[in-house]
């Protein structure tokens, strides 16, 4: 589904990805776990198309796409999420208005027809029900006067309703307390456990992954995957910290 | 009498080529709401043209003003308003111009008796060289006590190479009043744009959107609020 080749990118010219190569298939869940400042929300936001991120070398096809020369509204048509780390607020844009045109923009991308409003209350309604956010929340303007915990949550809400094919999950984890990291996982594997989807998960901790089991879990150290494994490597990690494992 | 030049503060930043030609302009349309009278009023400015407006406000009577103007190369809202005790003046004013367009809404609220209220919201969206201006004065009555009075004035500027000029002014002789004022100019967040990018929405939509959340509002409460955001929606369309 996903295949990163070699891939260098810069922010403000610093390198920051060195050489970066990762596959991701259909039905799979990676993790990607590493040090502050090895380039882990890189990869999100380069994947993703954020401006200012350069990619300076390497390829990254999506579905036998050329994902780099698309611009991020396109990425999203294509099936692309990107989760973020801090979501952004945005005063005066109510949340369902905003998940509602751009729904129907990625729909109508992809020569679907439009949901009408109706029909995206609907679908609205059993995602925040799902994930235990109330809908009075969901009419708010954007993540304003969110709690941490209550953005990333609304996160997950948002992508259940765009029900993505790639789901990039940038410490989707963090700033959640212990029942809220369990509805946020289960909500996880709700939405994106399936053959047909594929899910990068970046976080520091393992303990999602008590809930989100992954199927394999990289270890990215200055801009580059240094190490691959099965979910046992994030105990590992835990164990004997990123340190012991670069030396 | 000759046509103002950039000497005269309320002139300062006006197409003075586009005054003169359009010199000497008519008499100031007069509007005297009675004692206790409601007046409410839209002003699509959309053509290129100068309008001036005195409004007096009787006792405990209200006015509420909307104001959108967008046409024309050059075009001016011009409000002289004076409240009689108790009464009330609301403004609600948006201006959006593109390309070389100078638009400008000048207000002058007089408190001239106690206990009136007041209050200005108005909001600027400029693109290309376009210049918006909102020059906006409160002066307060030396007997105008326990006046209310608020203006928020906001630009958002979508190119660098466009123009905002914002002047609140405040002269107040009276010691026992409230007079509000905030004013800012910015630029569309580009981390919001690329968080609603990333969700789907193109460019053009993105900004759309956060643009008429930055409007919204200043219409409400307007006879034909409907018409004043599609209209005002469809110029942002131009823009984006």
């Amino acid at each position: 589904m996903l295949q990163i080749t070699k891939l260098h990118a810069n922010v403000a010219d610093k390198p920051i990805l060195k050489g970066l190569t990762l596959s991701l298939n259909a039905g799979e869940i990676h993790a990607i776990m590493g040090p502050n400042g090895a380039g882990k929300s890189t990869l999100g936001y380069v994947l993703s198309g954020r401006p200012g991120y350069e990619v300076t070398e390497g390829s990254v096809t999506f579905n036998g796409q050329d994902l780099l020369a698309l611009e991020p509204h396109e990425r999203a048509a294509a099936g692309l999420f990107l989760g973020f780390q801090y979501p952004v607020e945005i005063p005066g844009v109510s949340n369902v208005r905003f998940l509602r045109e751009a729904l129907n923009a990625q729909r109508k991308s992809r020569g679907e027809a439009p949901l009408s409003g109706a029909e995206f209350l609907k679908v609205a309604r059993e995602q925040a029900t799902a994930l235990g956010m109330d809908m009075d929340m969901l009419k708010r303007p954007v993540n304003v006067g969110f709690s941490g915990g209550e953005k990333k949550r609304n996160e997950m809400v948002q992508m259940g309703i765009i029900n993505p094919a790639l789901a990039i999950l940038d410490e989707t984890d963090s700033g959640l307390d212990i029942d809220a990291l369990r509805i946020v996982g289960d909500g996880i594997n709700r939405i994106m456990r399936k053959p047909d989807k594929a899910v990068l998960l970046i976080t520091h901790y393992q303990r999602l992954l008590d809930y989100v089991k992954p199927d394999f879990v990289h270890v990215l150290a200055d801009g580059r995957i240094t190490r691959t494994g099965g979910p046992e490597l994030a105990l590992e990690l835990e164990r004997d910290g990123y340190k012991e494992l670069a030396a | 009498m000759p046509a103002p030049t950039r000497h005269d503060e309320a002139w300062r930043y006006s197409d003075i080529a586009a005054l003169e030609a359009a010199w000497p302009l008519p008499a100031p349309e007069s509007i005297i709401v009675p004692a206790g009278g409601h007046y409410a009023r839209t002003i699509v400015q959309d053509t290129g043209s100068i309008h001036q407006i005195e409004i007096a406000i009787g006792k405990d009577a209200t006015a509420a003003i909307h104001v959108l103007s967008i046409g024309g190369e050059y075009g001016r809202v011009e409000l002289n308003v004076t409240l009689h005790e108790g009464a009330d003046f609301k403004l609600g004013a948006v201006q959006i111009a593109g390309g070389t367009q100078t638009l400008e809404i000048i207000t002058t609220v007089t408190h001239a008796e106690p206990k009136a209220t007041s209050s200005q919201i108005v909001r600027s969206v400029l693109a290309g060289t376009a210049t918006g201006t909102y020059l906006g004065k409160v002066a307060v009555a030396r007997d105008a006590q326990l006046t209310d009075s608020a203006q928020s004035v906001k630009a958002m500027l979508l190119d660098r190479s466009a123009t905002a000029n914002a002047k609140p002014e405040l002269e107040i002789c009276a010691d026992d009043v409230k007079c509000a004022h905030g004013c800012a100019i910015g630029e569309l967040d580009p981390m919001g744009l690329f968080y609603l990018e990333a969700r789907g929405l193109s460019p053009a939509d993105a900004k759309k959107l956060m643009l008429q959340a930055f409007v919204a509002g200043v219409f409400e409460g307007a006879a034909d609020e409907e018409m004043l955001i599609e209209t005002a929606l469809k110029k942002l369309g131009e823009l984006v």
